[in-house]
């Protein structure tokens, strides 16, 4: 399924969806607010997405964006959920519920940024140790052993 | 005082058999393991890499003898001789020809099968005083699977001894005939393969198993200690091959005179080759795989192979 | 060096007698973790009754490291990841980057990469399956195992000189054309190949024991693999038909005839056959692939070294040997990457652990340890 056909398909099943539904770099995705995460993520499962491949967040700053990256098996095809949460208060919902892939994948996510899943049952640390201080993939991350490298390139 | 001198010349002649022998095991087993691997073994030392094997218990020797702090020291060091002792002397009642055993006794079978099996409670010691998780359960194992494996072994003796009519391993070469060999055949398989388990080699060697619980039993162990645990493996490898080729298969007796020695050495050579050549090919059993084995399908067979060969002894 | 875990704890049984558990903390150095993972194993005799992997010992920060450097100087951190299939993680990087900057790939590169990917499909693979034959004791299916991996690295090192960490897929193509010859030997690889697949094939699977050890043990359900993001072997070994390179096809992929096999139990047995018979398609995918090669440039012309992409982001994923790789790359602009993300199929696969392993021995446990065949420096990352 192309991501014109996808975009029809979701546009019929969940108007309410329709208008959160871009296409960037040839991939559909659906930008969605933190009360709908959980929701948007439901409804997609029950479109088809079977399969969620991805969670990760970037650090945009002001806030955090979170990103899933939902793949179908029936329809052959993937897409984006993004999702945004302020930076002083990042939490997100755990997709626990929906698939247990997420049970590890939020860990990291919440190891390496700091951002808490509401309803993940065991959330804790994964590749860090237990006592790390602070969260490296944030931008804002120091370290005194971490190497900059000059900006010449 | 005689009997004194003599109990020292036959103890340092009995120590270097069994040194010998084991050197052979351990030499037999890289070797072939190599080409089995489609390697060569080892070259390098000596003719054929013969003397890979004293260099080797050479480093052993000089290596540093830990004790690790949590262990009880005294057990653990005492352990591999446990081990040790046992196996050696099983090999005392072995007929190396028709006529002489370095122990003529008339309970040898008994000794045989009874004594070596003492090395379970060496292995449980080494495995329990290492307070290590894997040497524990390593112990454990050990201890397990040697108690599984005596019942098949011990009824696939008796079958020998009923036919002989006598325990004494003499009298068993003596009264030795060639229709025993089709007759008492599945039960040496019986005995070749509880044999492989009671020495913990693959595809029985779970208290060691090396991708599951490190080394086993002997985890801890490091320098000469460990070596003794290695070449009780090989000393009962070339005990348990000995007897078979003695007293089971008869092998002194195809050939007569000295002859009828070189035929039984060579055989109990092809019976450990074809050890070494199993383990080198099969994965491990799990535990209760190998427990089954023993209790479900060894013991049953040696059972009607002990009737089999109850019924056929009145007809002599 | 075992850390010190609370080492034993009562437990109470069905029947009321009071057992002991034991804590059996395997690795993080260990035969059978193939790398370094920590699996904190509670043990009721020989049961398994809870398995928890702990992970993390070989994360490098390999993501940090990344929006540190130029798109370029990536592409060799990525070979770090999966240090078994290295290829793949430079395509599938090198794939978002393409995406991302717009850059197109000659078809010859195109050809290349699918032939070196599939022969990294089998090294890997050889090297999962003599790993976790050797899990299981025999040691010298290890060993002929690791010999065809071999060939396999000697072509590689032929081509781009590197045995390991390849660095040979790069953004608008790859680094060197095939030296000549390569192709024939390449064929002569594949044929003899097939002959030790089946050797291997009887060796091990055809074994008694080693079907005993395997057959039913770990077994997980199609739907469990595809709500716990499985991917690769470890979900076609339980009947989900799902491959990349077929269903979601990229590259020059839909040009090939090839098929995907699927298991139908879901447990160790499966898996690793599964894996054994994906090294006969890679096979016929590398023969196809370098009879239809065409002639032409390896590199696209005129590419700055500065690759600098407009904002955006760009997801993209290739079928590793242990399942769909997937980077995500998001650029802001300037010569450097924002953030890059692997989605790494072993740390998904790796994450069934403690659900499959649980009430089977501890034998089992290293059995389905080698059965989801992670690699830590891709779990890790």
């Amino acid at each position: 399924m192309n991501i014109d056909e996808l975009r029809e398909h979701l546009c019929k099943e969940h108007p309410d969806l329709c208008p959160l539904f871009s296409i960037e770099f040839g991939d559909g995705v659906l930008l969605v607010d933190r009360g709908r995460l959980f929701d948007a993520a439901a409804d997609l499962k029950e479109l088809g997405f079977d399969r969620l491949g991805m969670v990760t967040a970037v650090d945009r700053d002001e806030e955090f964006e979170l990103v899933y990256r939902l793949t179908s098996r029936a329809m052959s095809c993937g897409m984006f959920l993004k999702c945004r949460v302020p930076r002083e208060n990042p939490r997100g919902r755990s997709l626990v519920p929906l698939w247990p892939a997420a049970l590890w994948q939020e860990r990291e996510v919440y190891d390496l940024f700091g951002i808490e899943f509401e309803g993940h049952p065991d959330l804790r640390r994964i590749l860090l140790p237990e006592d790390w201080d602070g969260h490296p993939l944030r931008k804002d991350y120091a370290d005194d052993r971490m190497i900059r490298r000059p900006d010449y390139i | 005082m005689s009997g004194f001198l003599g109990g020292l010349v036959f103890g340092l002649a009995g120590g270097i058999t069994i040194a010998l022998g084991t050197i052979m095991g351990v030499w037999a087993e890289r070797k072939i393991s190599g080409r089995v691997q489609m390697r060569l073994g080892p070259q390098e030392q000596g003719p054929f890499g013969l003397l890979q094997v004293p260099a080797d218990t050479l480093k052993m020797m000089l290596k540093e003898d830990i004790t690790p702090r949590n262990a009880d020291a005294r057990v653990f060091r005492f352990a591999p001789y446990v081990v040790f002792v046992p196996v050696a002397m099983g090999l005392v009642v072995i007929p190396f020809a028709v006529g002489w055993a370095p122990l003529d006794t008339s309970i040898g079978i008994l000794f045989f099968l009874a004594v070596p099996s003492l090395s379970s409670i060496g292995m449980l010691l080494g495995g329990w005083s290492s307070r290590n998780t894997y040497a524990t359960l390593g112990g454990m194992r050990a201890a397990a699977q040697m108690i599984s494996y005596e019942l098949p072994r011990t009824l696939s003796v008796l079958s020998i001894v009923l036919l002989a009519g006598s325990l004494r391993p003499l009298d068993v070469l003596d009264a030795w005939r060639v229709w025993w060999l089709p007759l008492i055949f599945v039960g040496f398989i019986v005995y070749y393969i509880s044999s492989v388990a009671e020495l913990n080699r693959g595809p029985f060697d779970i208290p060691e198993a090396e991708s599951e619980l490190v080394a086993g039993y002997f985890a801890d162990y490091s320098g000469i200690r460990w070596g003794i645990f290695m070449m009780s493996e090989y000393g009962g490898l070339v005990a348990a091959s000995l007897f078979g080729s003695a007293v089971f298969l008869g092998a002194t007796r195809w050939l007569p005179g000295a002859l009828g020695v070189i035929v039984f050495v060579l055989v109990a050579a092809l019976i450990a080759s074809s050890m070494i050549w199993i383990k080198w090919t099969f994965p491990r059993m799990r535990p209760d795989q190998l427990m089954r084995t023993a209790w479900k399908v060894l013991t049953p067979i040696a059972l009607v192979q002990l009737a089999v060969v109850g019924v056929v002894v009145p007809w002599l | 060096m075992t850390m010190e875990v609370e080492s034993r704890r009562e437990v109470s049984g069905e029947d009321d007698l009071a057992r002991q558990e034991l804590v059996v903390n395997v690795g993080p150095s260990h035969p059978s973790t193939h790398g370094v993972c920590r699996v904190i194993v509670h043990v009721d005799g020989e049961v398994v009754t809870k398995a928890e992997p702990v992970i993390g010992y070989l994360h490098r920060g390999i993501e940090k490291m990344c929006e540190n450097r130029t798109y370029l100087q990536v592409v060799p951190l990525t070979d770090r990841l999966d240090y078994v299939g290295s290829m793949y993680a430079n395509w599938a990087y090198c794939r978002a980057v393409e995406r991302l900057a717009s850059i197109r790939v000659p078809e010859r590169a195109e050809y290349l990469r699918v032939i070196v990917c599939e022969m990294q499909r089998i090294a890997s693979h050889m090297m999962a399956l003599g790993s976790s034959a050797a899990d299981t004791g025999a040691a010298s299916m290890f060993i002929y195992a690791f010999d065809e991996r071999e060939r396999i690295v000697e072509l590689f090192e032929e081509l781009c000189g590197a045995r390991l960490t390849y660095n040979y897929v790069r953004p608008g193509g790859v680094s060197f054309d095939a030296p000549e010859g390569w192709t024939d030997r390449l064929k002569d690889f594949t044929n003899n190949h097939r002959t030790a697949l089946s050797e291997m094939d009887r060796l091990f699977f055809g074994n008694v024991i080693a079907r005993g050890r395997m057959k039913g043990i770990g077994v997980l359900s199609a739907e469990d693999a595809v709500s716990w993001g499985a991917s690769g072997p470890v979900a076609r070994g339980s009947g989900v038909n799902w491959d990349l390179r077929k269903h979601d096809s990229y590259s020059v992929y839909p040009r090939f005839d090839f098929d995907v096999p699927t298991g139908s139990n879901g447990d160790a047995y499966d898996r690793g056959r599964c894996r054994l018979f994906e090294c006969y398609e890679s096979c016929r995918i590398i023969e196809q692939a370098a009879a239809q090669m065409p002639e032409g440039p390896v590199k696209t012309d005129g590419l700055s070294r500065l690759i600098s992409p407009r904002p955006g982001d760009a997801y993209d994923h290739i079928e590793s040997a242990r399942g769909s790789l997937g980077v995500y790359v998001v650029s802001e602009g300037g010569p450097r990457p924002y953030r890059v993300k692997f989605r790494s199929p072993a740390f998904c696969n790796l994450a069934l652990l403690p659900m499959l392993a649980e009430g089977h021995t501890l034998s089992d446990l290293v059995v389905v340890l080698g059965s989801l065949d992670p690699v830590f420096g891709e779990v890790d990352r």
